[in-house]
């Protein structure tokens, strides 16, 4: 069965041109993608229980993103939906990222990421039975 | 809750009729994903549902379906009703993949706890709809959501399958869809109960509405023909007459008896296609390879047209059943338990 995959970013960012291409990869990759554009934390949270997604892929190219993602662990721990993988994107620097892994963000995939590399992470550690 | 872990199908419903939204989530799921475990949590909600207002909202790709759902669902909740969404869009026929975009249009209701969304994948229906939206309407009903809107992929002249899950279905159009002719035809504008031109604030907007309505009264039958609306989805604009058109429909069929007949026939050809739905996996899950290899080989050779080949299937199957004695499909199949 097709994974879900929500792809969302933060409100305050603007910069969906990545996202919105990455969404276009994993639906080619034969993922069903929900995607919406610019959420606040708990609206994210809360469209993840809604549609039961395997995985949250929050971008963020602006800036903010360890509140944003400090945010969102805590709201789906709160959920009781801490089970789904959280991935990130974006413009997210090296020691951010080792951070953001202490959290619990399984993979994030930074500047010179492809798409390609979003499919082969979700395929080798997130399929679905 | 864990995710894809073992599941107990009578705790899951009744995390559902307690209103946990997590449990909706997962059974939405299973149901799409045709997981025993949803066959059996669904059984015991089906007496209690019935309840919700089913709203079905479909037209061409464009016309503004999501943004009109997102001003009906504000509607409702500014009176105080809950609302579920069942919104569809396409699966690839290449890779299986989709892209859900009808969140987009309903970003306001967000995080509004009477509002449930949810989007589904088509999954290789034409129809317009899933083979899990019906059974989603029923999860949402159950949950004890008031109305329930379903919205279906974008739909061009022959996705008429919202007509066996909606109580009422609005036919969504913009101006410039077409002339008259486009109007006349068979197919997806013989199943509107409403009709609506949105953007009806472009130019063209009255002829449009004209054209539908001097159509809808070339119609057989009695009674006056379905109403034609204009409404302007993203600024709220023909909400309210639209919505008390869906009442006032839903009051009229109630009276006359058609609600109950319409509901009947639904369950009806819903459970036939089941039938068929069954008794394909059944056949394909029961079939002996080896016959199956021949049908090939004979497809191939040009000795078997397909019709002959799928009737050899058939055959095969009814004597491995009668050997056997069985003639149960899901059964053998357990409940799904990995992650």
């Amino acid at each position: 069965m097709p994974l879900r995959v929500l792809l969302t970013k933060p409100t305050h960012d603007c910069h969906d041109r990545g996202v919105r291409h990455l969404a276009r990869k994993l639906r080619d990759a034969g993922f069903e993608v929900v995607f919406t554009n610019f959420l606040l934390a708990q609206e994210v949270v809360d469209a993840a229980v809604q549609e039961d997604v395997d995985v949250v892929g929050l971008s963020s190219s602006s800036g903010g993103h360890m509140a944003a993602f400090e945010d969102l662990m805590r709201g789906l721990k709160a959920a009781d939906a801490d089970d789904i993988v959280v991935i990130a994107g974006g413009v997210i620097p090296d020691e951010d990222a080792k951070e953001l892994k202490s959290w619990g963000v399984r993979a994030v995939f930074g500047p010179g990421s492809s798409p390609g590399d979003v499919v082969t992470f979700l395929n080798a550690h997130v399929k679905a039975a | 809750m864990n995710h894809r872990q073992s599941l107990d199908p009578a705790a899951l419903a009744a995390d559902v009729l307690r209103g946990n939204r997590r449990a909706a989530g997962r059974l939405l799921t299973l149901l799409e994903d045709g997981d025993p475990c949803a066959e059996a949590a669904l059984a015991p909600l089906f007496a209690g549902t019935g309840r919700a207002q089913v709203v079905g909202v479909t037209g061409p790709p464009g016309a503004g379906k999501s943004t009109l759902v997102s001003a009906i669902v504000a509607h409702h909740r500014a009176a105080g009703a809950t609302v579920g969404v069942v919104a569809v869009d396409p699966s690839s026929p290449f890779t299986g993949g989709a892209l859900l975009g009808d969140r987009i249009r309903l970003g306001r209701h967000a995080t509004d706890a009477g509002v449930f969304v949810r989007s589904m994948a088509s999954r290789g229906c034409l129809g317009g709809v899933a083979l899990a939206t019906s059974g989603a309407v029923r999860v949402l009903d159950a949950m004890g959501l008031d109305v329930v809107v379903v919205e279906t992929v974008g739909a061009g002249q022959s996705e008429v399958g919202i007509m066996d899950i909606a109580d009422c279905t609005l036919l969504v159009t913009m101006p410039s869809c077409g002339d008259a002719i486009q109007m006349l035809k068979a197919g997806i504008m013989e199943i509107g109960d409403i009709f609506v031109v949105n953007k009806a604030d472009l130019a063209d907007a009255d002829r449009a509405a004209g054209e539908i309505a001097a159509m809808l009264r070339l119609r057989d039958g009695g009674g006056a023909p379905p109403l034609v609306l204009k409404t302007r989805a993203h600024e709220d604009q023909g909400i309210v007459e639209l919505v008390g058109a869906i009442d006032a429909f839903l009051a009229a069929q109630r009276a006359s008896g058609a609600f109950e007949h319409r509901r009947a026939r639904q369950v009806e050809r819903e459970t036939l296609a089941r039938v068929t739905e069954q008794a394909r996996r059944h056949i394909l899950n029961t079939l002996d390879a080896t016959v199956w290899n021949d049908v090939l080989a004979g497809l191939r050779q040009r000795r078997l047209d397909p019709i002959a080949a799928a009737r050899r299937v058939l055959a095969a199957t009814l004597r491995e059943d009668s050997d056997s004695g069985t003639v149960t499909g899901a059964k053998e199949e357990p409940c799904r338990i990995s992650g």
